[in-house]
């Protein structure tokens, strides 16, 4: 276990050398640099900028330097907690960053939450009552909500949210508790405003949960170990449990590492729609303006905290299947 | 032939006149015959058949696809012709009956007014006035495919009266027409972006499976990395590297490679795990004794053994194009006007206000979400025709 644990950790250092890498590259494809575009942008006001002070400002920023260096700045830096400089806002990255990543990471853990308490009743449910009405039902649901789009699903939510229950337009919690201290009506507030992105980001993920625990419950049930139990006098109830609801269990650990790209994709979008304070919007305006290292340590961190939730999804079905444990190592 | 009536004791030893066929029994019926000699992709066919939702979504698409062909003959209005007295006018219901008597299809015209109390524009139908729709006739001038110039339409709006089915958008265009046209970009570009990662996924896939060792490692490894990377702010970061210089079509290829680029890797798993079991198999040893090259051994030998199992596999993964398609237009970082697609429409309702006072700036959502449920259910259909000797 210890040297599988080992070995995983191990690979996923260079993973991260190269997803940052390729982030760095990605971000610095568009042409030109916020330099120039800022430039272009003081002069398109008619404002007047003087050669010296571009060049002062580009030696400033260190965008005279050559990409390789760059990154090499950047990837260090971040080593030692410095994420670098966000241009627009003219602060480091960090102070930025900090309370949206922390959002951010609360909306992501939240949806998994949701889409693990919807699916699972929703997938026993439709797996021993197989073809049944509400199975059916239950299916079509579930392709629906995989095939609305995310952001118009939030858009119609938030319409009625505020109209039936007056729940206020974008954002977190309600304008009056922003810059506020935490307090338990904040708390409260923002409660009340998150379970729209929850619902909305959870949605294609929970429709593809109840397909698989379904499948892979149906197939445990055919079982001969379940006729066995049954033919013993097993109640029902206490035998799907006890049996092949365990078996079933995998996929709840084993997609994390799925659940959490899509998650993460999904708050993208769907905070951007509704305006949340949480990465998406401020990603989507930083990719726009080419504020480099403010784009860069978002991509960063959304990747790492895909790796990070894969290892930690990995580490735990190795734990807790021993079918699969310790000779998969590394695949191969 | 001797009669029963006869003695038991004369009972003479029976030998039947008819030439002796052995095989009789194994003879089949000419049903049994045709199920037996049927080829691999008859009984795909037989089998899709049997499931009945993917058949009707495989004709649905296929009508959908046809319709991109004449999107011109369909739509009632040209793409970009615009009403600036019927702006984000709502849709208009087509009557059959007119005061008890049956006239036909038509509609009654708007008449528009501007509250003053809430600046609101509001419509009213004149139901005095009966403007009878137009079929086969002619209408709005369009050029088709830019090859030749046309005004043929199917349906065409009243004369000196309007038809919009579904409302119309801020600059008063007719939303039916352009969800047509729209159809044209957003069906294509599954299409497209499936293609590409088809040939990615097929070419690393085939080269990991077959060669094994640090081919597959890398492989492996490379898949593993772009899986880390969250989809969307992916697509987000690439497409906001598309310089803005270059044109709408351009743009549009683009974004479907770049959809494409990302989508190859569960292909190309399926392709290796699949190509490491066959390899072993004897007819690909000798397929290789005899002097085959890889290439060959590959694309001849191993792929079509499991072809029908990556087109299922690739018609599953459609829709997430489709889907990714609208969500970066929608952001306005996909296809921008004066291309049309669907994502590019829907754009358009992208605040709370078109939600409250012009709910129908969201039904291109529809086609949407049909394209995508028939894809799903198509895909499902083909995966369980995709084996067809697998009973059950």
């Amino acid at each position: 276990m210890l040297v599988y644990f080992v070995r995983r950790v191990l690979v996923m250092i260079p993973t991260l050398l190269i997803v940052s890498a390729l982030v760095f590259v990605i971000i610095q494809l568009p042409e030109g640099d916020y330099l120039s575009a800022h430039v272009a942008e003081l002069e398109a006001q008619g404002e007047r900028v003087s050669a010296e002070k571009i060049e002062f400002l580009r030696r400033h920023y260190g965008l005279d330097r050559t990409p390789l260096e760059q990154y090499l700045h950047w990837l260090l830096g971040m080593l030692q907690g410095d994420f670098g400089f966000s241009y627009e806002y003219n602060l480091p990255v960090t102070e930025v960053v900090g309370d949206r990543l922390f959002l951010s990471f609360l909306l992501s853990f939240a949806t998994i939450l949701f889409t693990w308490v919807v699916a699972f009743p929703i997938g026993v449910y439709s797996a021993t009552h197989q073809y049944s009405v509400a199975d059916h039902s239950l299916t079509f649901i579930g392709f629906l909500g995989l095939a609305t789009p995310n952001f118009l699903l939030a858009l119609v939510l938030l319409y009625f949210a505020n109209v039936l229950f007056g729940t206020s337009i974008g954002g977190l919690m309600d304008p009056q508790y922003i810059d506020q201290p935490m307090s338990f009506a904040k708390f409260l507030s923002v409660l009340e405003h998150l379970w729209i992105p929850v619902v909305v980001i959870g949605t294609a993920g929970t429709a593809g949960m109840i397909r698989r625990l379904r499948a892979n419950l149906l197939d445990e049930l055919q079982k001969q170990y379940v006729v066995t139990a049954r033919a013993k006098g097993l109640p029902p109830t206490r035998l799907l449990l006890k049996y092949p609801l365990r078996m079933a269990l995998n996929p709840f650990i084993a997609d994390i590492g799925n659940l959490l790209p899509q998650v993460v994709s999904g708050a993208a979008i769907v905070s951007v729609v509704l305006s949340l304070p949480t990465t998406g919007p401020m990603l989507l305006q930083a990719l726009q303006n080419q504020d480099t290292y403010l784009a860069g340590s978002f991509l960063m961190f959304l990747s790492a905290l895909t790796v990070v939730g894969m290892f930690l999804s990995d580490v735990a079905l190795a734990a807790l299947d021993p079918r699969i444990r310790l000779e998969g190592g590394v695949q191969r | 032939m001797s009669a029963r009536g006869e003695a038991p004791a004369a009972l003479a030893h029976f030998v039947s006149d008819a030439p002796f066929d052995p095989y009789s029994i194994e003879a089949l019926s000419p049903e049994q015959e045709r199920y037996y000699a049927a080829s691999q992709w008859r009984m795909m066919w037989w089998r899709f058949c049997r499931h009945r939702l993917a058949l009707w979504s495989a004709l649905l698409l296929g009508a959908l696809y046809l319709s991109i062909a004449v999107s011109e003959l369909l739509a009632p209005y040209d793409l970009h012709s615009r009403h600036s007295h019927f702006v984000h006018a709502p849709p208009q219901e087509v009557r059959l009956f007119h005061e008890g008597s049956f006239v036909g299809p038509y509609v009654h015209p708007l008449r528009y007014e501007l509250d003053m109390d809430t600046f609101k524009r509001e419509y009213h139908e004149d139901t005095s006035r009966v403007q009878r729709v137009r079929f086969l006739c002619r209408g709005d001038a369009y050029e088709f495919w830019g090859l030749f110039e046309g005004d043929f339409h199917l349906v065409c709006p009243p004369r000196d009266g309007t038809l919009f089915l579904l409302g119309t958008d801020r600059l008063g265009r007719d939303l039916l027409s352009r969800i047509i046209y729209g159809a044209r970009i957003s069906l294509t570009v599954g299409l497209v972006g499936i293609a590409v990662s088809f040939l990615i996924g097929l070419v690393l896939g085939g080269l990991a499976g077959y060669y094994g060792g640090w081919v597959d490692a890398t492989v492996q490894w490379l898949i593993e990395i772009i899986r880390s990377f969250p989809e969307l702010p992916l697509w987000m970061a690439l497409s906001a590297a598309l310089p803005v210089t270059w044109s709408p079509i351009g743009v549009f290829f683009g974004i479907t490679i770049i959809l494409g680029l990302i989508d190859w890797t569960g292909l190309a798993r399926a392709v290796r795990s699949k190509l490491l079991a066959l390899r072993e198999e004897d007819f690909c040893t000798a397929a290789i004794l005899m002097g085959a090259r890889p290439g060959r051994v590959i694309a001849r030998h191993l792929l079509p053994n499991f072809m029908s199992h990556l087109i299922a596999s690739a018609t599953l993964s459609i829709p997430a194009m489709i889907l990714g398609e609208t969500a970066l237009s929608f952001l306005g970082l996909g296809l921008r006007p004066p291309v049309t697609s669907w994502g590019v429409l829907l754009s358009e309702a992208q605040n709370i206000n078109a939600v409250a006072l012009y709910p129908w700036l969201m039904l291109p959502v529809v086609p949407v979400i049909v394209v995508v449920l028939a894809f799903n259910f198509m895909g499902d259909g083909l995966r369980d025709a995709a084996d067809p000797y697998k009973t059950g």
